[in-house]
């Protein structure tokens, strides 16, 4: 089993590098072509939440993502924000989605985890094993190398 | 890809091209290029997402933000776009019953009915 770690400053700018590299290790992996656009986009949007998280509760900690590929390529995004786990992880109805009363934030969170939950079947969202924060775990299936 | 904004005019829409990638890093430009348009009085944004490379829920989030802006001032805002996996997007998060899409930038300025921002 190889892993990768990658941890970062909770910065946007570097989620994009987060992108890429969660990208490069799934074709490493061995995830299949027309998956990388969804594995590109899952990985950005649960590394959003967590760098929007930490700077909501002005914490500098590190953001990190773990990579590994063992029977399936897994990627873990691991946050140190002081909520449940289920914050903000709800899908927003259409009618909902263009009403004036939604904040942008909201807006985006709905969307995002719409995103993760549309692009990923297998997704789970839990607490960290030590203090606060949440993990996003997320794993696609490998082909034989 | 870094994010490239581009605005022309055709007949009375302005149609912003974007391309690269839409993203929490980049979008913050994008919503200041769609407000800096409404600002300035322009009423009939078209949003072409041809060059778009990536987009996720932020640029998402502007792309409302932009609309809801446009629908207090009465205008109309629309977004063309194409790309399979950026309309499999809009699918998946029912943005595509919120914002009209059409294919071809003709097809968004020939609409002129007005019911773009319902």
């Amino acid at each position: 089993m190889a892993t990768v770690r990658l941890s970062f400053s909770p910065a946007p700018v570097h989620v994009r590098t987060a992108r890429l590299v969660g990208v490069a290790v799934a074709r490493r992996a061995g995830v299949a072509e027309e998956l990388l656009d969804e594995v590109r986009l899952a990985i950005g949007e649960a590394c959003t939440r967590a760098v929007a998280l930490h700077n909501q509760y002005g914490l500098p900690d590190l953001v990190t993502v773990e990579m590994s590929d063992s029977d399936s390529y897994s990627v873990r995004v691991i946050d140190h924000a002081p909520i449940e786990a289920s914050v903000g992880l709800t899908k927003l109805p259409p009618d909902e989605l263009a009403d004036e009363s939604l904040t942008d934030e909201a807006l985006t969170t709905g969307v995002g985890f719409a995103l993760l939950a549309g692009f990923v079947d297998d997704l789970q969202v839990r607490p960290v094993d030590d203090g606060p924060g949440t993990e996003v775990r997320m794993v696609w299936p490998v082909r034989r190398r | 890809m870094e994010l490239s904004l581009a605005t022309r005019t055709v007949a009375e829409h302005t149609v912003l091209e974007v391309g690269g990638e839409v993203d929490v890093y980049t979008a913050p430009r994008l919503r200041e290029r769609l407000v800096e348009l409404v600002d300035s009085g322009v009423r009939s944004v078209v949003v072409d997402l041809g060059g778009v490379e990536f987009l996720d829920s932020t640029g998402l989030g502007v792309l409302v933000g932009a609309m809801k802006r446009l629908r207090v001032a009465n205008g109309r805002f629309s977004l063309v776009c194409s790309k399979e996996a950026l309309l499999k997007i809009f699918r998946i998060t029912a943005l595509d019953q919120v914002f009209p899409i059409f294919p071809t930038i003709e097809a968004a300025t020939a609409d002129s009915d007005g019911s773009a921002t319902s």
